[in-house]
């Protein structure tokens, strides 16, 4: 990209995850933190540090992890439950559903290095599912912030959120996209730019990709909207909607399979509320083949020239 | 309660539990019948619950990991008082709160929803550790199937109880040696389980599951073993009380007929006097 995008720095969003939840532990000693044996990779060694106790850290073994995290709900503990995106949603979908969501347990699922963060690991690594997984199961807000600022924000609303979340959240670097002074609120998107002649709504990772896009666009005379979407569920309707009605056509990106994710949220209040001609872009329902995540998101053709192309051709079939 | 109260107490709930059962024509009877007895010494002499205050902090903790028998403890909620009597008769009824597994957030008393096995142990687990860090008193008890140790989950949770040191932790494996469709030893014999528990660093008792003089012990605080979770194997018998029943495999997940009914009433009521 270009010499501006280098000069920008980037931010690992588990920091900003931990330095949080240390910050809130020292006030409300009912945080505890919950780990499979990921201390480092959930960066909660310092965590660990200063407050040993409230560890709970179970080894290798997610089934257990969720359940154990739904006791500690139930005995007044507020736990943060960090782990592999891929195990802690795949190995413990069951206990997420029953123990977790069906129970309302007050558990706060933290999947770190969700969708192919884990690059050339290969599929089994990657979790692009999470976001269709848990948002087929009731009473669970799934939540993917896209940067820094939008991850300490969420994680500090998830510990006063009474109910169950799960929260997504990436290890690859992304540049900090909101102001230092943003505050979360569930189910509600963000309008990073306006525009009226498309609209683009990403989250996580994609989100500062969707505005690269935007600028490519605006280069050609073409205005979009792009809607910075952290909550999958509950889904922000109120803004697809005026989407659909004042730009005319939607175009989604995901690091997520394009089976059930955010495109398919979007899709689902479009076909109800707003009818207009929209694109899924995502991980293209394949295992996808060795590379790194930002490869990986080029070769599926969200890098900001795929997605702006992607958005060009979308407004051929405006009406 | 004495001992003698306890048993008659159990008694009613099995005639209950019976009646629900039959006239819902549906639920888990054999396995019911199994660990009634327990779920009467835990709730009448063992755990310190309030019906009145279903959410204290302080109470003890009680999980019926064998979710399917979920009747056999509705019926000894309402007898604690947690829930109307009445209520029993709406068992798997439309819209009622009394589906075939227990729901927290409808059913006071209960603390976690089961029904897919392998799942309560885990949760009490964490009430447990809970307790401990919160440096509080109150104890947690979690009563599973023999069938259900099978699952996977149960035995990292059984790793994780010995790591942190869970001796406020109390697990109940009613043993009655029949899964759904066949033995125990028939499927995938876990038995022995106590030396396996053991291996694991736990603290194991053996009990007959139907003597409440054998269960109360075994439940006495002078069982624990600091630093050791207890464990605790109570052989118990499916459909235990009625004879047609008692160990008879066919009787998982049985309805009576009317016939079928009306014997194993007059079977329980003898057994009463």
């Amino acid at each position: 990209m270009n010499a501006v995008t280098e000069a920008v720095k980037l931010h690992d969003c588990r920091d900003a995850f931990t330095a949080t939840l240390e910050a809130m532990a020292a006030d409300d000693p009912r945080i505890v933190a919950v780990c499979n044996d990921s201390v480092g990779s959930s960066k909660l060694n310092q965590f660990r540090d200063r407050f040993p106790d409230r560890l709970v850290n179970v080894g290798i073994a997610e089934q257990n992890m969720i359940g154990v995290s739904a006791g500690l709900a139930n005995g007044g503990k507020i736990p943060f439950v960090c782990g592999a995106a891929c195990f802690l949603t795949g190995r413990g979908l069951e206990q997420i559903k029953a123990d977790i969501a069906y129970s309302d347990a007050n558990v706060k699922l933290v999947g770190i290095s969700a969708g192919m963060a884990y690059g050339e690991l290969g599929p089994t690594h990657h979790s692009t599912e999470d976001f269709a997984w848990i948002r087929a199961i009731p009473n669970i807000a799934v939540v993917a912030p896209c940067d820094n600022i939008e991850t300490a924000a969420a994680i500090a609303f998830a510990a006063e959120y009474t109910g169950p979340i799960f929260l997504r959240l990436s290890r690859v670097g992304v540049p900090q996209l909101l102001p230092d002074d943003h505050r979360f609120e569930l189910g509600k998107a963000d309008t990073l730019r306006n525009g009226s002649d498309v609209t683009i709504i990403a989250n996580g990772v994609l989100t500062h990709r969707a505005l690269d896009a935007a600028e490519l666009l605006a280069a050609r005379g073409i205005e979009a909207r792009v809607l910075n979407m952290a909550t999958v569920r509950p889904i922000d309707e109120a803004a697809i909607v005026s989407a659909a009605e004042e730009t005319g056509a939607i175009l989604t990106c995901e690091e997520h399979t394009t089976f059930g994710g955010l495109g398919s949220a979007v899709a689902e209040v479009v076909v109800d509320m707003a009818p207009v001609p929209m694109k899924r872009l995502g991980v293209p329902g394949i295992f996808p083949p060795t590379g790194s995540e930002n490869f990986l998101l080029d070769e599926f053709g969200m890098s900001p020239d795929g997605i702006a192309e992607a958005a060009a051709r979308l407004m051929q079939r405006k009406a | 309660m004495t001992p003698q109260d306890l048993r008659a107490m159990a008694n009613r709930i099995r005639r209950r539990d019976l009646q629900a059962v039959y006239e819902a024509g549906a639920g888990h009877i054999g396995g019911e019948m199994s660990v009634i007895d327990i779920l009467t010494a835990l709730y009448f002499d063992v755990l310190n619950v309030d019906p009145g205050n279903p959410l204290d902090p302080d109470r003890d903790r009680f999980v019926l990991s064998k979710g399917h028998t979920a009747c056999a403890l509705y019926v000894t909620l309402a007898e604690k008082g947690f829930i109307p009597k009445e209520e029993i008769s709406t068992f798997l009824k439309p819209h009622s709160r009394l589906n075939g597994h227990p729901n927290r957030t409808k059913v006071p008393g209960v603390e976690t929803n089961t029904g897919p096995l392998g799942h309560g142990l885990p949760v009490a687990v964490g009430m447990a550790a809970a307790a401990k860090l919160s440096n509080a008193a109150w104890q947690t008890y979690v009563v599973t199937g023999d069938g259900e140790m099978q699952e996977g989950s149960n035995w990292e949770a059984i790793m994780a109880a010995k790591q942190f040191k869970l001796d406020n932790l109390t697990l109940i494996i009613d043993h009655n040696r029949l899964q759904q469709g066949a033995k125990l030893a028939e499927t995938n014999d876990i038995a022995p389980i106590a030396p396996k528990l053991e291996a694991f660093g736990w603290a194991v008792q053996e009990i007959d599951g139907h003597d409440m003089d054998q269960i109360l012990k075994a439940l006495s605080p002078e069982t624990v073993v600091p630093g050791k979770p207890r464990g605790i194997i109570a052989h118990t018998h499916k459909g235990n009380g009625i004879s047609f029943m008692s160990d008879n495999v066919a009787w998982h997940h049985k309805v009576p007929n009317a016939e079928q009914y009306k014997q194993a009433m007059a079977e329980l009521e003898e057994a009463a006097q």
